[in-house]
């Protein structure tokens, strides 16, 4: 959405950031001096036991909310899909990726006929005059990801996106992110509670700790694309990263 | 079977196709229009009221068949005899004229403050604090206490009675514009500041239709309490040369003529039904529009 201060070979900089809700006995500490650094072109995964701070991470980096101490420097713009498709019910599925346009000051010509480039990039070409109800939860988040491309953002922000699907939907859809991200070379930080989702996705895994949110451990993810959910690399290293965070969360005796 | 159909074709495509995966069960069975369909529509909507005025017609008659007070109590036959005749004469149709141009005439002006306290109060906290609970307290005021004060304020005119339509209407129709404001979903807010709405165009985009159904809801309410304050005005206040609907109430009632004054309540029953059901029909129309009927 706005733009900071710009590294060079950063795209998303948390430096120290901490998060606090509310004040005296009753705060709650979400994050605790998280620093994390996200290179541009980069899809890294979040991951970590609900109550980590996950979400919170991802509305800090939008500038949804404010951190309470630290700094947060995006370069370029933000978009942010979150588990919920999050459309507008009252316009049809075209008319929710042209809002997106609009709100950018795009012309009335050239919205009509990016919209419907969108659609076709998320497969939705002549679906664009259905409403959201009409059409299924995959198509949904399909268009919710055609409008968060319509924001023309360098950093896409995915706040479990396909955690209401089911698998079969989920696989293809991470083909079409894997395909997306690639060829429009997008900063993505995709939060999760799927370890093998992160692994399939990611070209890294930050695995977060329970309340606080701190950074734990960072796995770098070196199987080559296309992955496939199920294979055995895949499931090796998802495998690893389960340890770590069972080891976590029975240290918080959850 | 198309739906089924369609979920083979699915199965078999490569990945990538929209309709892949189980998702595409989620499509099934979307019925299509008609023009059968719409006749249908029609009688299932229009049966249960003639049943209902089969069973109030019912009724009527068995009280009047009963013998209750029978020298005064109205039958249905000479009641609806009587009806007819008044709808032969002028007088009743200027009355029912008279009667919707005052309705619409304050229905509209009521819009008009409603919306505009509605906006300020839920946009200006302070405001808020000081005027919400005192509009929620006009609401909850009788419409006929104001009367008095109307007709002196005004004296006996036309303008008293619409002075009172929109005082009935107006802080329904700010409560539902501040409630339907209040309950704008915070994911789509969350949704829409991503995207970059803010001020004006927020307000445009998202907030104002995001408040519809609330608002239609608030506006059905409020026309409720406008015809209920113009009948009770135009009872009161009766305005010289000026045939209402009320005002013809009021006439029967001194001269005794309780068929006539039953009469008169049928047409304002159909018209309040009537206008019932033009809300209905809009709050049904967003509501299909929204996937929520």
């Amino acid at each position: 959405m706005t733009t900071n201060t710009v590294t060079e070979t950063s795209a998303v900089t948390l430096a120290g950031v901490s998060k606090v809700y509310g004040r005296g006995p009753a705060a709650v500490q979400a994050l605790d001096k998280v620093s994390l650094s996200v290179a541009p072109g980069e899809f890294t995964c979040l991951i970590g036991a609900s109550g980590c701070g996950k979400s919170t991470m991802l509305s800090l980096v939008a500038g949804l909310d404010k951190p309470t101490a630290g700094s947060i420097a995006v370069s370029g713009r933000v978009a942010m899909m979150f588990q919920e498709p999050a459309l507008f019910p009252w316009l049809t599925a075209g008319a929710n990726v042209e809002l997106a346009l609009r709100a950018r000051g795009v012309g009335r010509v050239e919205r009509r006929q990016r919209t419907g480039e969108l659609l076709d990039i998320v497969q939705l070409g002549g679906f664009g005059a259905k409403r959201p109800h009409e059409l299924s939860g995959g198509m949904r988040q399909r268009v919710a990801l055609a409008r968060a491309l319509a924001q023309d953002a360098d950093v896409l922000l995915m706040d479990e996106p396909f955690g209401a699907l089911d698998a079969m939907t989920r696989d293809v859809l991470h083909d079409e992110l894997d395909r997306i991200t690639a060829e429009r070379n997008l900063t993505v930080l995709f939060v999760t509670h799927n370890v093998r989702e992160a692994v399939r996705l990611g070209d890294r895994v930050v695995v977060l700790s329970s309340r606080p949110g701190r950074v734990l451990e960072e796995f770098p993810v070196e199987i080559p694309q296309p992955r496939r959910i199920d294979s055995a690399p895949v499931a090796e290293l998802a495998g690893q990263i389960t340890d770590r965070l069972r080891e976590e969360m029975s240290r918080h005796g959850e | 079977m198309a739906s089924n159909d369609s979920w083979v074709a699915d199965g078999a495509a490569p990945a990538g196709t929209a309709l892949a995966g189980l998702d595409a069960l989620d499509l099934a069975g979307r019925p299509g229009g008609g023009r059968w369909r719409l006749a249908l529509r029609l009688w299932n909507a229009f049966w249960p009221k003639v049943l209902a005025i089969g069973l109030v017609l019912g009724v009527w008659e068995l009280v009047t068949l009963s013998g209750y007070k029978k020298e005064i109590f109205p039958g249905t036959g000479p009641t609806l005899a009587d009806l007819w005749d008044q709808a032969k004469t002028g007088t009743l149709w200027e009355a029912i004229g008279n009667t919707l141009q005052s309705a619409v005439i304050g229905f509209a002006v009521a819009i008009v403050i409603g919306c505009l306290i509605g906006g300020l109060v839920s946009r200006i906290y302070v405001l808020r604090a000081a005027v919400g609970s005192l509009i929620t307290g006009l609401q909850t005021m009788p419409s006929i206490a104001w009367v008095p004060f109307a007709a002196l304020l005004f004296g006996n005119n036309a303008s008293a009675i619409l002075f009172l339509v929109v005082l009935g209407a107006a802080p329904s129709i700010a409560n539902g514009l501040i409630t339907g404001v209040d309950y704008t979903s915070p994911l789509l807010l969350k949704a829409g500041a991503t995207m970059g709405l803010r001020g004006l165009s927020l307000w445009r985009h998202l907030i104002l239709p995001a408040s519809l159904p609330v608002f239609v809801a608030g506006l059905k309410q409020g026309w409720a309490f406008a015809w209920r304050s113009l009948m009770a005005g135009e009872l009161l206040v009766l305005v010289f040369n000026h045939p209402t609907l009320g005002e013809l109430l009021n006439n029967d009632q001194s001269l005794s003529d309780l068929q006539g004054a039953t009469a008169i309540m049928i047409v304002i029953f159909i018209i309040g039904i009537f206008v019932d059901g033009l809300f209905g029909a809009a709050d049904k129309s967003i509501r299909q529009r929204w996937g929520l009927a």
